[in-house]
């Protein structure tokens, strides 16, 4: 009995070697890879890194999925909105005429985009479903330039790692992996269903990421800012809902 | 089977009995073997705190949206399959009620997406344990002969008399038991984590099959509530079991594996 239980004992400390080597080796890989989310800390980082992770893995490359134009969602669904500020207002009064996008950050030439700008570049559309976190969702078409373009605009520098978004209105801003930045279905979204983008449903400029929930295709778009960490940013979670406890990955 | 009145003696006296009748060991003859494995223990308990916790936030988060769909798409503006008539907590709803609850949904999809992860490695490693170890074949699939409509008839009968189960049923489940439990672990847990899964925009992304299969993205969210309703359904009925049968015996077996034989005349 002692001989089985010292061999027992034996080979499960070799085991639990093994085990926490094996973690030590899976997380710095996971850190090299960009499999980390910046909300990893806390009770919930298991489970947020572990989305994260394989979900990078397995859709580094798919497309969101996309539907016929009969799918479209009649009349497109307008989420709730805060009051715009004065400011908005303001740009609104000129048919938002003078709406610039400021890019910064990691990037060869820091710019600045007018709506027309952004027009100039070949369009793109895409017809995909926004889904919100709280159950609805609609399919609608989507009219704009990817985010990719604008970026090879600006030219990115190597060692950028996020994209992190502001929107005009105050404490509403995101942040993505390159991954989603450079993806064909990330757009800046300036047009819906063959018109102009309504004001309800982001306009004049939302960033569409198409494979993660709602709240991370932020509306009124002003500013891009391309960076390697994202722990200068708020809370250092990577966005204002992650501040605000919310999954900074929102692909589930 | 189950003569009310013989139970109580029989859980005593007729558990040692039972028990020797088992594989024969080297053990010394005081030690029983467990009722359950230990890896069947320690995994169930986690799949039961994980089903709690899956269960509340899965319900904080309908309450966000309490309104259900068929097909791809659903919001306000669009018909409804059914809505449940609870408050909610976003603005957005209406509900016919004249206040919004909090809004509890970044707590509650980082502890329901969690909870998934663990309970579904656990359920990868209950599953391969079981199928290497035999669990399976020897605990839960019926043996040809319980599957006649003669047992089933006499077992359901027993059920729904609420009689109290027979003495060996403390140390191996009943055919219907066993059916139910195959059911739950083949068929009800891969269906809530296909259609949990079929709502991801990511994981659709990379299998579209997942979500066309269903109906569509709504649909899956439907099926996601429904399958939940039946395991919900079915936690009543196990936990009903476990008082009928007698709740402290039970409890011990799945805690420390070993039967009670308190109140026995051993």
């Amino acid at each position: 009995m002692s001989e089985l239980s010292r061999r027992k004992l034996i080979v499960s400390g070799l085991a639990a070697t093994a085990g926490v080597a094996g973690l030590g080796v899976a997380a710095s890989m996971a850190q090299k890879f960009g499999l980390v989310p910046p909300d990893h800390g806390g009770i919930y980082g298991l489970g947020e890194t572990l989305t994260y992770a394989s979900q990078r893995l397995l859709t580094r490359h798919s497309l969101a999925r996309e539907f016929s134009p009969s799918q479209i969602s009649k009349p497109p669904f307008a989420n709730e909105i805060e009051p715009p500020t004065a400011e908005f207002k303001r740009l609104q009064a000129g048919r938002f005429a003078e709406w610039q996008m400021s890019v910064s950050g990691m990037v060869e030439r820091p710019a600045s985009f007018s709506l027309a700008q952004l027009k100039s570049y070949p369009s793109r559309s895409q017809i995909t479903m926004l889904q919100c976190e709280e159950g609805w969702s609609y399919i609608a078409e989507w009219i704009g330039v990817p985010l990719s373009l604008v970026l090879n605009v600006v030219g990115i520098q190597p060692q950028a790692r996020y994209v992190v978004y502001y929107s005009i209105e105050p404490d509403w801003w995101e942040s993505i992996d390159m991954a989603d930045a450079l993806h064909p279905q990330t757009f800046l979204a300036y047009g819906m269903n063959g018109e102009e983008l309504p004001v309800a449903n982001g306009g004049p400029l939302r960033l569409r990421v198409p494979r993660q929930v709602g709240y991370k295709s932020v509306k009124f778009i002003t500013h891009l800012t391309v960076t390697d960490s994202l722990k200068r940013f708020g809370k250092g979670l990577g966005s204002a809902s992650s501040d605000a406890g919310y999954a900074w990955y929102a692909g589930i | 089977m189950a003569e009310l009145g013989t139970v109580g003696a029989a859980l005593g006296a007729g558990v040692p009995g039972t028990a020797s009748a088992a594989p024969a060991t080297t053990a010394p003859a005081t030690k029983v073997p467990a009722r359950h494995s230990a890896l069947v223990r320690v995994t169930h308990w986690i799949a039961t705190l994980c089903f709690f916790a899956l269960l509340v936030s899965g319900i904080e988060l309908v309450i966000s949206h309490p309104r259900f769909y068929w097909g791809e798409t659903g919001n306000d503006t669009t018909a409804t399959l059914f809505k449940l008539h609870i408050p909610a907590s976003r603005n957005l709803v209406p509900t016919g009620y004249g206040y919004v609850l909090p809004d509890q949904n970044g707590w509650s999809r980082y502890l329901h997406f969690q909870a998934a992860w663990i309970v579904i490695l656990t359920g990868l490693l209950y599953v391969i344990a079981g199928v290497l170890s035999g669990h399976f074949r020897k605990n839960l699939v019926p043996g040809g002969c319980d599957l006649s409509w003669r047992t089933l008839r006499t077992t359901i009968a027993s059920h729904l008399r609420f009689a109290r189960p027979s003495a060996a049923e403390a140390w191996s489940y009943n055919v219907l038991q066993r059916l139910a439990y195959l059911f739950v672990i083949f068929v009800l847990f891969p269906l809530v984590i296909w259609t949990g899964l079929a709502m991801s925009p990511a994981f659709v992304s990379a299998v579209p099959a997942s979500v066309t299969l269903l109906g569509g993205q709504q649909s899956a969210r439907t099926l996601h509530f429904f399958i939940t309703v039946a395991l919900v359904l079915f936690l009543l009925v196990h936990v009903t079991m476990i008082f009928l049968a007698g709740f402290w015996s039970r409890m011990r077996a799945m805690i420390t594996g070993r039967v009670s034989t308190t109140g026995g005349n051993t």
